[in-house]
Formats: C-alpha cells, structure tokens, sequence
C-alpha cells in the first residue's frame, strides 16, 4: 500500500538500520565520561573465526578480533 | 437476486470473524500439559513431573476491560536490563515521528526510536537516558517492552565530546563525496545535536 517514497536518508544511501543503528551505538559510547567509556569499548568488541571450507573440508580458521567499525 | 445478496452480507460477519486476534487478546497457553501430567503420575508417582520452558515464562495479562493505573515497562539493551516490568505512571519515548508520551491505556503501537531522550516518570521521580536507536511495543494491555541498543544516564555523557564530534561531522558533511560518506557524517550530526540538546535542554 505504501509507496517506497519516503525512505529514511541512510536507507537510500545503501545503509541498512542494523548498519546505521551501530554507528549510532559507537558514537553514543564515543561521548561517555571516562570510567564508563572504557567498560563500554571492552563490552563492544566482537571476536569471531573464520574458516573457509574447500572440497567439504574446513581449512585452518583464523581468529579475527574487530573492535566494532566507526 | 434478493436471496444472494442475503448470502453475501452473510458471509461477512464470518470473514471478519476469522481475522486474527492481537496475541495479547487471546487466552494464556496452559503451562502444563493435562494429559502428561496423568501419565507420567501414572507411571512414576513418586517424581515431580518435569517443567516446560513454558511453565517458566509469566504470560501476559489479558487486555483488560478498564484502563489500569500503571504503565508496565521493560526496558532492555543487548548486555543489561535496565527496567524488568516496571509499573510506572508515564514513560517518554523519542520516536522518529517526534517525543512520545505513553500512558496506560495507550493504544497499541510499534515505533522506531531515534537518537534522544527517553524519560521514565514515577510518582514524582524522572530517570532520563539517552537511547541511542531502538524501538519501542506498546502493547493493548499497558505493557511497553522498549529495546535499544545503547542508553546511558544523561550525567554519564562528556559535554566536550559531544561538541567536539559535532564540530567533527559538519566539517566531514562538507567535505563528503559519496552518498555512504554523506548519510555517515549527517548520522552523526543527528546523533550529536541530539546529544547536545539532551545535556543543555
């Protein structure tokens, strides 16, 4: 019913919301006072492992630490 | 001619009948399943039958017929609950179409937040935090379940940085090519005057 007119500007930037959600996040946590902001930069960091499969077998994963990008 | 248009206005009621109720309209699944509570006493009497997850979870109350007092509020981020079913007088939710006053008996609603303020009202007591983008579900029954990402008390955020940062992003909108780098730098302008009017205002 809805035409796609109105979309939000980050939206036809080629941004999704989860996209523009967590940039909104890390600025909020960018401006925190001191103590606060620490914890909060250590409860941000995302660690995962990646291992691409050839032939139907796993090769050696890598473990990547990203903190969150601005 | 007459008998048909008879049939047809008959048939209405029976649609509208099958459209779906909201799920706070329709009664609490039971917790405990009858008939395996029976069997299961019938062979091992002296055991406690085992709990589902489902006896675990308290259901929502019904719509009720008149406006409760109370708001029930849940307010959670992906790390912390903050508010777990809350009964408050108002809450104040900065929603994308402007700050929204919820009370109970609200009219059920789905809205997505935008960087701002949210303030809880207690009696004479107001908690602010500032959420930074989220959403918010009213349900018919004056339960709001309010999700955000990020939200800090109002005295936990540092007035420099907020300026900095907002004099940071207007000079990166002026300098930006591409649609990414404009929509990022005007996020952040948004973001930061928010935060900006929430420590002044």
């Amino acid at each position: 019913m809805a035409s796609n007119a109105a979309v939000p500007f980050w939206r036809a930037a080629g941004m999704t919301y989860i996209t523009y959600s967590n940039i909104c996040a890390n600025l909020v946590r960018n401006c925190l006072k001191e103590p606060y902001k620490t914890e909060a930069l250590s409860r941000e960091k995302v660690h995962f492992s990646i291992s691409k499969w050839t032939d139907g077998k796993p090769e050696k994963p890598t473990l990547r630490s990203d903190s969150p990008e601005e | 001619m007459l008998r048909r248009a008879s049939m047809l206005l008959a048939r209405q009621p029976i649609l509208a009948a099958r459209a779906r109720p909201f799920s706070t309209d329709l009664p609490a699944a039971p917790s405990a399943d009858a008939t395996f509570t029976e069997a299961w006493t019938k062979v091992i009497p002296n055991m406690d039958p085992p709990k589902t997850p489902l006896s675990f979870m308290q259901p929502r109350p019904p719509t009720p017929s008149s406006i409760p007092s109370k708001l029930t509020v849940n307010f959670v981020l992906p790390y912390a609950s903050e508010l777990a079913t809350k009964e408050v007088d108002m809450v104040i939710v900065p929603a994308t179409t402007g700050q929204m006053g919820v009370l109970p008996g609200h009219v059920a609603t789905i809205a997505e937040l935008k960087p701002g303020v949210l303030s809880v009202h207690e009696g004479s007591e107001v908690t602010k935090y500032f959420v930074s983008s989220g959403f918010v579900f009213i349900h018919a029954n004056s339960f709001a379940d309010i999700i955000a990402v990020e939200a800090v008390p109002l005295d936990r955020l540092d007035v420099n940085l907020v300026q900095k940062g907002l004099a940071e992003f207007t000079s990166k909108l002026s300098s930006a090519t591409t649609d990414l780098e404009k929509a990022e730098a005007q996020i952040g302008i948004d973001v930061h005057s928010a935060l900006n009017s929430a420590l002044t205002g």
